[in-house]
């Protein structure tokens, strides 16, 4: 596996040569400083911890500033683990954009927007009831029956029902690298990212 | 500069094109590549929409053919718009014209807007 950690820019659409529109997400990824390296012998897994987005000081704690200090840099606001990555990097060196080529496939990881807490129709896909005349109540977007009743006399594991929906963790797989513009760490993936601007993803192949 | 604005100044290339807008005849030239061989073929017909704001935004126009409406959305940024000729300026009252989806012959035309340019020039 190789990785990289970025913030979600914005969404926009280029041309490419034969002239074919293509959306795209911009994402910012990176520098990012390789700030632990865990090993089968002393972790029990192989693993590379990045660190993205400068943090101030004064919003660090001791342990933060010695822990990060051991890759000689400043504390960060984010770290997350890569396993078995690909590329060799030994402590304190950079992560950049460069480790992704055009054209390749590569897997975005981000969280949902959240959703609040949402009816069946919304967060299942149900059809709702489909007739608002005919002698039905204003029950339009109700689950309907839960299940059987006295074999059983209980609702079965897993049914779907309302509740929160969104602010979840979502890997969206197989999205091209369209543009990478190494000199202001952009990198431009095809299709939608999950997340809102600003939020942070993991770019990972 | 934000980003949005800096990934189109890299990869979109700047068009100049004559000032139109919904209600105007123009003519769009554009490329079409057949195999390996490039030409160009014009669609001229009246603008009934734009859309969009900054790098995606898109035009639309429509034009009867052998009596059937034709509507063809174009980006302005599209790198096979070979260029675009204002024929007609017309006179309307709306930003989208969908009601000459519904008109034909005599009611679907467009008024054309008249200056007066002698005047302009005494001034």
């Amino acid at each position: 596996m190789k990785g990289i950690i970025g913030k979600k820019i914005g969404m926009t659409s280029v041309f490419d040569a034969s002239g074919k529109q293509t959306a795209c997400t911009i994402i910012e990824a990176g520098p990012c400083v390789v700030t632990q390296i865990k090993t089968k012998d002393s972790d029990g897994y192989n693993a590379l911890a990045l660190s993205f987005g400068d943090k101030k000081e004064k919003h660090s704690t001791k342990s933060e500033i010695n822990h990060f200090a051991k890759s000689q840099s400043a504390p960060k606001k984010f770290t997350k683990e890569f396993r078995d990555f690909s590329i060799e990097k030994n402590i304190g060196e950079t992560v950049t954009v460069d480790i992704f080529a055009e054209g390749e496939n590569v897997e975005v990881v981000g969280t949902t927007k959240g959703k609040g807490f949402q009816g069946v129709v919304k967060r299942h896909g149900f059809s709702g009831v489909g007739d608002a005349t005919h002698g039905q109540h204003d029950r339009q977007r109700a689950p309907g029956s839960l299940g059987n009743s006295s074999d059983a006399s209980r609702v079965m594991k897993g049914m779907r029902m309302a509740g929160r929906m969104g602010n979840d963790r979502v890997k969206m797989k197989g999205l091209k690298v369209v543009k990478i513009f190494a000199d202001k760490n952009y990198i431009l993936v095809s299709g939608s990212v999950p997340g809102h601007n600003g939020s942070i993803v993991l770019i990972q192949k | 500069m934000n980003a949005i604005a800096y990934v189109h100044e890299q990869l979109t290339k700047k068009k100049e094109f004559p000032a139109f807008k919904p209600g105007d005849n123009i003519t769009v030239n554009y490329k079409i590549i057949e195999g390996n061989k490039e030409r160009i073929q014009s669609f001229k017909g009246d603008v009934i929409k734009t859309q969009g704001s900054g790098f995606t935004a898109s035009f639309t126009v429509r034009k009867i053919s052998d009596g059937v409406g034709v509507e063809r959305v174009f980006p302005y940024a599209s790198p096979n718009i070979d260029s675009v000729v204002l024929n007609k300026t017309g006179q309307v009252r709306r930003a989208k014209l969908f009601y000459q989806r519904k008109r034909s012959g005599k009611s679907a035309r467009i008024r054309e807007k008249r200056v007066n340019t002698t005047t302009e020039a005494a001034q």
